[in-house]
């Protein structure tokens, strides 16, 4: 184990919010993880300490996750006061335990929103999100039988590539959960410009972002005050530019 | 339209719009109060002017009550929804790592231009109203005083140096308000961020000079009478 020397190993306290269910009213525990490897992931992190609650006999702490490479969005902790904690343009799942030092405290929170409320520790319910993609975040082409081929509608290279960046939202509600007013604009603005840059999605344009943003507004979350933490806690890099298209959608759709 | 402006980004508009007037009020206000430094004739005129003409007083005005009305109820009113959006706040929050300290406490910096505009409407706007349709004296002309009054009030009012304290510290409110109120206003109107770097320039320079040229006249006067 000659490589293991020039590991570096450390030892953390953890402050952990845990919630029985959605109606517990939940706190913050303290808990110690040792012999933590940099090299790990947040989760794997988080796995070890689960293991040692299990063989302790205790619950352990609920927190979502999937894919682990960063595509699923389901991973959602808060580590010390920001949204998949302090590195950028990464997931939970993608955030190393090198970002720490040893003898660090960590302090790990649910994404926090009245439209995201806990399920369990550190579970959110973010099914508002499915319920304003549902609203219109898709083109209803009839895609059986004559189809037109795809290619003979020409889109140029900066409209397909600004289409394709909006895509990149994985629904995470990271920028939900940093910005001071929850608001999701940031999420909404990008599924209303991934097709609103698109000549498919221009035919049901302005239906889509009137139904988006009121569904929006029903889900409760709050109003944008352009401080921009959405954008720089966002792990695909969704830019503002997508909140500014989504008003002028708005604008265009109103008028 | 009507559904627009009920719609959280209908309502950021509206905000924005009511912004960029209250901006645009500010200008013309510091370009009048300037003349102060330079010419106390051109100023006394232009004062005049603006206090007795028809438009000004009973159409741009009201405009204007309504116009700084609007926008702090809105502002409460949107503060009130966004703490609503968040009922559980975070025990740990970071939000210098993603935001500036400007962008995040609007509503306090917005809470002490309000304190200032109350203190400011005591100041000149009661005096002015009680003068002119009050007592109906629009002669603007007062004894003792040669020719026009109103460089000669403006001046009384600036010996005051708690006035004049409370004057330089609203507007380094409005200052930090400003620079973020400024690109942000455009924004919220779907103002593009690829001309951002440019917009984000002349908000800096606005939100730093305007103040900073209201200050300089208080502090103008204070020092010469
Ligand atoms: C009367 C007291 C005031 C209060 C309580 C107040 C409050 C607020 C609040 C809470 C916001 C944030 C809302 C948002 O960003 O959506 C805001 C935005 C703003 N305020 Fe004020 N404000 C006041 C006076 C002023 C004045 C006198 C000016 C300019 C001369 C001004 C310029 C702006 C600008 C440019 C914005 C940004 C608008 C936007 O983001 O769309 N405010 N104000
Ligand atoms: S915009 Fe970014 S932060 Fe928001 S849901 Fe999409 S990927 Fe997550
Ligand atoms: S678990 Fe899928 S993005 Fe983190």
């Amino acid at each position: 184990m000659t490589n293991n020397q020039q590991l570096k190993y450390m030892n953390l306290t953890l402050k952990i919010w845990r919630q029985e269910d959605s109606k517990a009213k939940g706190r913050m525990v303290d808990y110690k993880v040792t012999e933590i490897s940099e090299h790990m992931s947040f989760l794997e992190m988080m796995d070890v300490l689960n293991e040692q609650l299990v063989n302790k006999g205790e619950d352990p702490v609920a927190f979502d996750h999937d894919c682990r490479e960063g595509i699923c969005g389901m991973c959602s902790m808060y580590i010390n006061g920001e949204a998949h904690g302090p590195d950028r343009g990464v997931t939970t799942c993608q955030l190393h335990m090198r970002m720490f030092k040893d003898g660090d405290t960590i302090t790990i929170e649910p994404f926090r929103a009245t439209a995201f409320p806990v399920i369990k520790d550190l579970v959110v319910d973010r099914s508002s999100f499915e319920r304003i993609q549902q609203a219109g975040g898709y083109i209803s082409v009839n895609t059986s039988g004559n189809t037109q081929d795809a290619n003979s509608i020409p889109i140029s290279k900066h409209a397909a590539d600004e289409a394709m960046d909006a895509a990149m939202c994985i629904g995470c509600g990271a920028c939900v959960a940093s910005c001071k007013n929850s608001s999701a604009m940031l999420f909404v603005g990008a599924k209303v410009s991934q097709y609103a840059l698109l000549p498919q999605g221009q035919v049901e344009a302005a239906d889509r972002v009137r139904n988006m943003v009121a569904q929006m507004d029903l889900e409760g979350f709050g109003n944008c005050t352009n401080t921009g933490a959405c954008e720089i806690e966002c792990p695909k890099g969704i830019s503002l530019e997508n909140i500014a298209r989504m008003n002028r959608e708005l604008m265009k759709a109103s008028i | 339209m009507s559904g627009f402006f009920k719609s959280s980004i209908g309502r950021k508009v509206a905000m924005a719009l009511s912004a960029l007037f209250l901006m645009f009020f500010l200008l013309q206000h510091f370009a009048i109060n300037i003349l102060s430094v330079f010419s106390e004739n051109a100023f006394n005129e232009v004062s005049h002017f603006m206090g007795t003409n028809f438009l000004i007083q009973f159409v741009l005005q009201p405009v204007l009550i309504f116009g700084v009305v609007f926008h702090f109820i809105m502002g409460f009113i949107l503060e009130i929804r966004n703490n609503k959006a968040r009922q559980i706040s975070y025990v740990k929050n970071n939000g210098s790592a993603n935001s500036t300290w400007m962008s995040r406490n609007m509503i306090y910096t917005g809470l002490v231009i309000l304190a200032f505009i109350i203190l400011h409407f005591i100041d000149f706007w009661f005096p002015e109203i009680n003068t002119k349709y009050i007592q109906g004296d629009m002669s603007g002309v007062h004894e003792g005083v040669e020719g026009y009054r109103y460089f000669h009030e403006l001046q009384e009012k600036f010996v005051s140096p708690i006035r004049v304290g409370a004057y330089v510290i609203a507007f380094i409110f409005l200052s930090l308000h400003l620079m973020h109120g400024f690109a942000s206003a455009f924004q919220s109107m779907g103002g593009s961020t690829i001309r951002k770097k440019s917009l984000q320039s002349i908000g800096k320079a606005y939100s730093i000079l305007i103040p900073l040229g209201f200050i300089f006249i208080a502090l103008y006067h204070h020092f010469n009478h």
